[in-house]
């Protein structure tokens, strides 16, 4: 773990550079795809992504002062450090930030800085996310699409939901359901219990 | 040792085997009438021997193992639980300051085993404990630079707290923390205040943002802006999370450094004074502790612990510890009767629930009037509170929660600043100290001016929770490298009390 968080500092040094001499956009995306995902740029359709080998064309340099509009991270090795070179993009629209192991709560109330633009975001299987790091999503006031399936770490599923639901009247949630955690009434024997109970009530 | 030898006799005594040659005695062939039939008592022995002979082996074999070294037993009876003799650095206190200031003294040392650290705590259920009984916040929206640098570091460690404080094999830790934010509202007469408090903020480095009543309102509907002029909200690295899972991490983390810990009260140290005169001719009287008396839970034993230096950690009773040192105590308008200002304050803490209050983005609003008040938990509940005024303090001789002050105080304010708070349940409560400096409410960090080798940490009054990572730090950098080498907290020394220059906090909750 320290040896990655390391190589991500080291990461981080190296582009103060890429920052000044190309700007911020080219200096995230020279940081995504080395961390081998993909970006996008506003206007584009096709995803720069490295190949197997974490090899990648350097085509993106052309694209000096265009914003980007789409950053993959899934599965990358992205922290709360790595999100530094994020923060600046501030027309960034989709983020997929699937199966990330190091994205927790604290990445999450990073997030407030899309609060403007971001439409789409996508955390599912990101097991370190809790209800409590959901609860900082409030600020992104524009989003869509909220991807938050398999995150083993909350509890209270389908309560989680409504809240979030409530939070963010214009979005529409993916991946959790407000049945979760309530048992089916469908069941005999369950309603055959509840009968009982309600005659020895009255 | 020769008189282990001595107890060996006393305290080994093999099974009786004595009894066995007696009966064989008895049953000679040429006494053939005087071998009884019926279970005579020595018949009876005879059979206890061999039913209790596995037993009486492992009795024996016991003994011989404790006999031999390396075991714990000692011919004298040695109470359980006394600290160690001689120490280098006793911590008075063991709540999240003092086990903070623990760890970082482990963390910050040279060598291996370089200092012995002894942690002395009076109540093992910390059940009076201020660390465990507070509400948990976390913010930078402070006014001295100092305490918003402390903040930005508490942030950060509670952050990666599992490199800093996991113990191998042990299970992961889990603050609990949720980034809500904390959210200031002032009135006409604040608002400069809030804006100048702004601007140091942003200077530093924190993360706080600044909002009329219009996006007040647009941000979080459910408030009332009548009255509200400005409000500034924090949005990254404030919060609140869990002080006893914190406790316990800085206390796990430092017991497998070495950190001795002992359940006892300190009842008094022994120093020594010397009578000297200062360059303006003035005489003071210096003193250097020597021991420090620490007395056993439930009994008249005390332990004189002699040590280099000791470190007031003691929260709330920082003053009684520091009048056991003769701080206090000498000619009016000396340095002498300069006494330490700290004193408990009893601030209650209610939970209440409510079924149409504010969802998932509820910050820790805080009011002008003082009340605060945060969501708890997914289910509705919330927990608000208030610090009364100097008139209206409660007495502190116990922890009882007086019911009346959140009716007539509280709830007012609440029910007009979120009107869905009109019908509301108060479901529990509960009381702590708050470690009250009543000179300037800012914390006292660094050694005394004439009791040089007394420490203090203590004062915090109300935010000691969020700045213990880096007072434990900073105390640590004060007594190893003899100087602050990270955040310069010079501004907390407790020469500020002598000279009266008081470090106002003016964002106090």
């Amino acid at each position: 773990m320290r040896r990655i968080l390391l190589h991500h500092n080291y990461y981080k040094r190296y582009y103060g550079y890429t920052k000044k001499r190309y700007g911020d956009y080219i200096a995230a995306a020279y940081y995504i795809l080395s961390q081998n995902g993909g970006v996008r740029f506003a206007g584009q359709e096709e995803w720069f992504r490295a190949d197997r080998g974490g090899k990648f064309s350097w085509d993106f340099l052309k694209f000096k002062n265009i914003p980007l509009e789409a950053v993959d991270a899934s599965e990358t090795l992205m922290n709360y450090d790595g999100l530094d070179n994020l923060v600046p993009l501030k027309e960034l629209k989709y983020l997929y930030m699937n199966h990330c192991p190091h994205i927790d709560d604290w990445c999450l109330s990073r997030l407030h800085v899309f609060q403007d633009s971001l439409v789409e975001l996508s955390l599912a299987g990101c097991t370190q996310i809790t209800e409590r790091g959901l609860a900082a999503l409030h600020h992104l006031r524009h989003l869509k699409h909220l991807d938050i399936s398999h995150l083993d770490r909350v509890a209270d599923k389908g309560l989680v939901c409504i809240l979030l639901e409530e939070m963010l009247p214009h979005c529409e949630i993916i991946g959790m359901s407000t049945e979760d955690g309530l048992t089916s009434l469908t069941d005999e024997s369950k309603l055959a219990k509840i009968r009982v109970q309600n005659v020895s009530d009255t | 040792m020769n008189f282990a030898s001595v107890a060996v006799f006393r305290k080994i005594r093999p099974p009786d085997f004595g009894c066995m040659v007696r009966i064989t005695a008895c049953i000679s062939p040429y006494n053939n009438f005087s071998r009884s039939i019926s279970t005579s008592k020595l018949l009876c022995k005879q059979e206890d021997v061999f039913k209790d002979l596995e037993k009486e082996f492992v009795k024996f074999r016991q003994k011989v193992k404790d006999v031999l070294p390396g075991s714990n037993w000692t011919p004298f009876h040695v109470t359980p639980g006394l600290p160690p003799e001689r120490a280098d650095i006793v911590i008075v206190g063991g709540g999240v300051m003092g086990w903070s200031i623990a760890y970082w003294l482990k963390k910050k040392e040279m060598i291996r085993d370089a200092v012995r650290v002894v942690v002395v705590e009076r109540d093992p259920s910390y059940s009076r404990a201020s660390t465990v009984l507070s509400v948990g916040g976390i913010r930078q929206q402070f006014s001295m630079p100092e305490n918003i640098q402390m903040s930005l570091f508490g942030c950060s460690f509670l952050r990666n707290i599992n490199e800093h404080l996991g113990v191998v094999n042990e299970e992961p830790i889990d603050i609990q923390y949720n980034p809500c934010g904390y959210l200031f509202v002032a009135n006409e007469s604040g608002a400069t205040i809030l804006e100048e408090n702004y601007r140091i903020q942003k200077e530093e480095g924190a993360k706080v943002v600044l909002l009329t009543p219009t996006k007040l309102k647009e941000k979080f509907p459910w408030v009332n802006t009548d009255g509200v002029a400005l409000a500034s909200y924090g949005l990254e690295n404030e919060g609140w999370f869990d002080p006893w899972s914190l406790l316990n991490a800085f206390r796990r983390k430092a017991l497998s450094m070495g950190v001795y810990q002992c359940f006892g009260e300190v009842t008094g140290f022994k120093y020594s004074t010397r009578e000297m005169v200062t360059s303006d001719g003035e005489p003071v009287v210096f003193k250097r502790i020597h021991h420090v008396n620490v007395q056993m839970p439930d009994s008249k034993e005390y332990q004189p612990v002699e040590c280099a230096l000791v470190v007031n950690a003691a929260g709330a009773w920082s003053g009684k510890v520091a009048e056991m040192a003769g701080i206090g105590t000498g000619l009016p308008n000396s340095v002498d009767a300069v006494k330490l200002p700290v004193e408990p304050r009893k601030r209650f803490v209610y939970v209440f629930h409510s079924p149409d209050g504010p969802g998932l983005d509820c910050p820790l609003l805080i009011d002008y009037t003082g009340v605060y008040f945060r969501r708890e938990g997914l289910a509705g509940n919330y927990i608000a509170g208030l610090s009364p005024t100097e008139e209206e303090e409660p007495s502190i001789s116990n922890l009882e929660v007086d019911y009346n002050f959140f009716h007539e105080k509280i709830w007012p304010d609440l029910a007009s600043r979120v009107p869905t708070f009109e019908n509301l349940k108060v479901k529990s409560a509960w009381a702590g100290y708050y470690d009250y400096n009543t000179f300037d409410q800012n914390a006292i960090i660094g050694p005394h001016p004439l009791v040089n080798n007394m420490y203090f940490a203590t004062g915090f009054s109300g935010h000691g929770l969020q700045h213990s990572p880096a007072t434990g730090r900073a105390v640590a950098e004060l007594i190893l490298d003899t100087c602050f080498k990270t955040i310069d907290l010079s501004a907390f020394s407790f020469g500020r009390l002598c000279y009266g220059e008081k470090a106002l906090e003016r964002n106090i909750v």
